[in-house]
């Protein structure tokens, strides 16, 4: 596309936009506002009705106007015809000279006939035997009558056949004017002669013309008038409705937004302000219970944080003191010492335990909160890993961490994610009894993923989700010298949850576990897939047929 | 504002002003902290620490949140309203708000009970390291003078008063402008962490220092974030 061609068509679009735009603008209000679609499909429907019913009432008053015109015209110029024609049959006519003076004669008696405000112009064509002539006579406010002004068709009607014929048509006069009217005529015959001669009396109809515009003029305003009103009348009424609506819609907005406080002004008692009554007790029943449930958390925040403080105080002090014994153990003597050691071993446990029990507190409570930034999950996964190493030594597990080269930004709470795959790995370390645990990261546009695979004693059927449970245990005659408090996944769990990710375990006996942390990589987006599979690959069946669960959980491989 | 490196005064290793109700506690740590070898003196409510403090001149200040009395966030305001003294405020509470609103009441630290003595003493120790004796030296970075011996900054001759704490992160950012430091690093370099600690630290303590050193804090010019890695000092 050239240069000209480009600002063409940019000048175009420009052009189109403008009533396209309008056009949407319009389109959306109409889909929008019932008061709108209301008021328009009124103006349109009475539009249409005026219209039909303007349309017979003029045709009914113009034929009216006519037919009582004509039928007086008709009587009339029947009399004139009849009185021309003895008046002809009265004078014995001898020569074709005498024959026209007599004729101008008689068209002059006729339209004189009529008095000074004559109504009727004569016309007398003939004789029709020879080449018609067109005898033009008498002058109504001096403009002469043209021949023009009679219909073709009824002179051959006439000239063909007795009797009275007529015709609308339009008279013109010489000088140019013209104006509608109803044209009569009739044979007459000299006997003398045994001519016969073509007598037209026209009568205008410009006053029937000027009423009928007048009644049209009056119909159309009167038609304006009340598609106005209706239009009026749509609009009030439509607004008497949609006001409360909208209103109602308002305050529902707002206490969706946490305006609990808002209600519906109620005037009356019609269904509108019934409507407002029972929108303002939904109110005032959900901002109630809204409030018992804000005041049951609050207390419950309180609790906890109270039960926090005042635990925490004195443990402190204990733990302390745990120290020092600690410290100085090989002054006592061995039972002493051992004392003091299982102290020492204890507290750890106890405190690792308060901590879990106030963060699952918090979880329950509604009170935990995200603090987002942006961070790389591979940075995260080593300082997590790097926390785990002593224990793994102890254990004598061989972590390996396994990352992307890139850097894989996501948008989390560092503080949790960490705790997740701390969790993670610590429960792998103490569950599994796997000399290897493979920890993997990887990312996609929309999601990272790590997985914590264990080469260990693995999950048995449907312990997938019951892992996530609070103080579940694999095998209930384990000891729980294991370690742990048996919170760490359940909190790993609503860690992932509160980021809007997923956690998910797999395992089978003897094949070991794979847990997986998948988090979007904007907080809040939805996920639909995770960059890495659940099953690890070298465990997924080949065969087909398997069940939908095993199938599903291969979501995200490539 | 007294910005003296203190150590040592005592002869000891320093005089700890502890500032706790709960008695108990205030024994334990008394015992060990006298144990490392340290001076210590206790203070039972918080309207009576501010003239202790200022009677006693302590090297550094362990302030429980909680306290009857003038509440522990106010005294670290006050304390920090007339002294650059080290502050570790010892919490209860593991809540990012309680945390936030007291490092941004001054305090340089923080210490969640229950904690390891250990843990207290480490941190102690780190907040009462000056960086030994200085050879006199003199860091520009865009327009303000670090005098390295001296624990002054100054923008064209006037003196920016900043805590300890503040001028060693400015210090430590300043002398090597360009390059950028992760949270992690700053919290082992300024803080003495060994391993990952609350990146809260960092984030409360550069707003405080770009509140005093920054034309226009909103828009910081010498301290500046590096998305999603860190901070640097910005030389130009």
């Amino acid at each position: 596309m050239t240069a000209t061609q480009a600002g063409t068509t940019r000048r175009w679009r420009t052009v189109v936009g403008l009533p396209a735009r309008y056009l949407r603008a319009v389109h959306l209000r109409w889909l929008r506002s019932i008061q709108a679609r209301v008021v328009i499909g009124t103006v349109v429907l009475s539009a249409i009705v005026i219209a039909l019913v303007g349309w017979m009432l003029t045709r009914q008053v113009a034929e009216g106007l006519t037919d009582s015109k004509r039928e007086q015209s008709v009587s009339e110029a029947r009399a004139g015809i009849h009185l021309a024609q003895e008046q002809l049959n009265a004078q014995p006519v001898t020569d074709t000279r005498s024959l026209s003076d007599t004729t101008g004669k008689l068209v002059q008696s006729l339209s004189t006939r009529g008095g000074t405000a004559r109504q009727y112009e004569v016309v007398l064509l003939g004789p029709l035997t020879a080449k018609p002539i067109c005898e033009q006579v008498g002058k109504k406010k001096s403009r002469d009558v043209s021949c023009q002004s009679i219909p073709n068709q009824l002179l051959k009607d006439v000239s063909t056949q007795d009797g009275v014929a007529w015709a609308y048509s339009t008279m013109s006069f010489r000088d140019g004017g013209s104006e509608p009217a109803i044209v009569i005529g009739a044979q007459i015959h000299a006997p003398s002669t045994g001519d016969s001669f073509a007598l037209f009396y026209l009568y205008s109809m410009s006053d029937q013309a000027d009423t009928l515009s007048l009644i049209k003029r009056a119909m159309v305003s009167a038609g304006l008038a009340l598609v106005i009103l209706v239009a009026g009348v749509a609009w009030l009424v439509t607004r008497q409705v949609v006001t409360p609506v909208r209103l109602a819609r308002r305050i529902a907005e707002r206490l969706a937004a946490g305006r609990l406080e808002e209600r519906m002004h109620v005037r009356g008692q019609d269904d509108i302000a019934r409507l407002g009554i029972s929108f303002n007790q939904m109110a005032a029943s959900l901002q109630r219970q809204i409030r018992q449930l804000e005041e049951l958390s609050r207390m419950q925040r309180r609790f906890v944080s109270d039960v926090s403080h005042e635990l925490r105080t004195p443990l402190t002090t204990v733990r302390m003191a745990a120290d020092v014994l600690h410290d100085t153990r090989g002054d006592f003597d061995p039972p002493t010492a051992r004392a003091a050691e299982l102290l020492q071993v204890e507290l750890d446990r106890f405190e690792s335990l308060l901590t879990d029990l106030l963060e699952v507190s918090r979880f329950d409570a509604g009170a935990a909160r995200l603090d987002l930034e942006l961070v790389d999950l591979n940075e995260c996964a080593e300082r997590s890993v790097a926390a785990c190493r002593a224990l793994a030594e102890r254990y004598g597990s061989d972590v390996e961490l396994i990352i992307d080269a890139r850097p894989c930004l996501v948008q989390c709470d560092t503080r949790r994610v960490e705790r997740i795959i701390r969790n993670l790995v610590v429960n792998a370390i103490h569950y599994s009894h796997a000399p290897r645990i493979e920890v993997r990261v990887a990312a996609d546009e929309q999601a990272a993923a790590l997985t914590v695979r264990d080469w260990g004693v693995g999950l048995h059927a449907g312990e997938s989700t019951l892992v996530f449970n609070r103080f579940w245990r694999a095998d209930r005659a384990r000891t729980r010298s294991a370690g742990g408090t048996g919170l760490g996944l359940a909190i790993a769990l609503e860690d992932a949850q509160l980021h809007g990710g997923w956690l998910q375990a797999w395992g089978e006996p003897d094949k070991g576990a794979q847990f997986r942390l998948t988090l979007p990589r904007d907080a809040g987006a939805e996920l639909t897939r995770s960059p890495l599979p659940l099953v690890p690959r070298e465990e997924r069946p080949i065969e087909i047929g398997q069940s939908y669960e095993r199938l599903d959980l291969g979501v995200g491989e490539s | 504002m007294n910005t003296e490196p203190t150590a040592g005064r005592t002869g000891g290793k320093g005089t700890v002003l502890i500032v706790d109700d709960d008695t108990a506690l205030a024994e334990m740590l008394t015992i060990v902290l006298s144990n490392e070898g340290f001076e210590t003196v206790v203070c039972g409510s918080g309207d009576k620490a501010l003239a202790m403090f200022r009677d006693k001149r302590p090297d550094i200040v362990l302030l429980d949140l909680m306290l009857p009395g003038m509440d522990g966030v106010d005294v670290c305001k006050a304390i920090r309203a007339e002294s650059g003294v080290p502050i570790v405020m010892l919490t209860a509470k593991n809540d990012t708000v309680d945390i936030v609103v007291g490092l941004e009441s001054g305090a340089d630290d923080y210490i969640v009970k229950p904690f390891k003595p250990k843990e207290l003493v480490a941190r102690i120790r780190a907040r009462l390291r000056r960086l030994g004796e200085e050879a006199p030296e003199t860091i520009t970075i865009a327009d303000l003078a670090i005098d390295v011996a001296g624990h002054s900054v100054k923008r064209s001759g006037e003196e920016i008063a900043l805590t300890p704490l503040e001028f060693d992160l400015l210090l430590c950012l300043a002398r090597k402008p360009w390059q950028v430091f992760t949270r992690e690093v700053l919290l082992e370099q300024v803080w003495g962490y060994r391993h990952a600690a609350d990146t809260r630290l960092v984030n409360v303590h550069v707003q405080r220092l770009r509140s005093k050193i920054e034309r226009d804090p909103e828009h910081p010019e010498i301290v500046v974030t590096v998305r999603g890695v860190g901070y640097k000092a910005n030389a130009g």
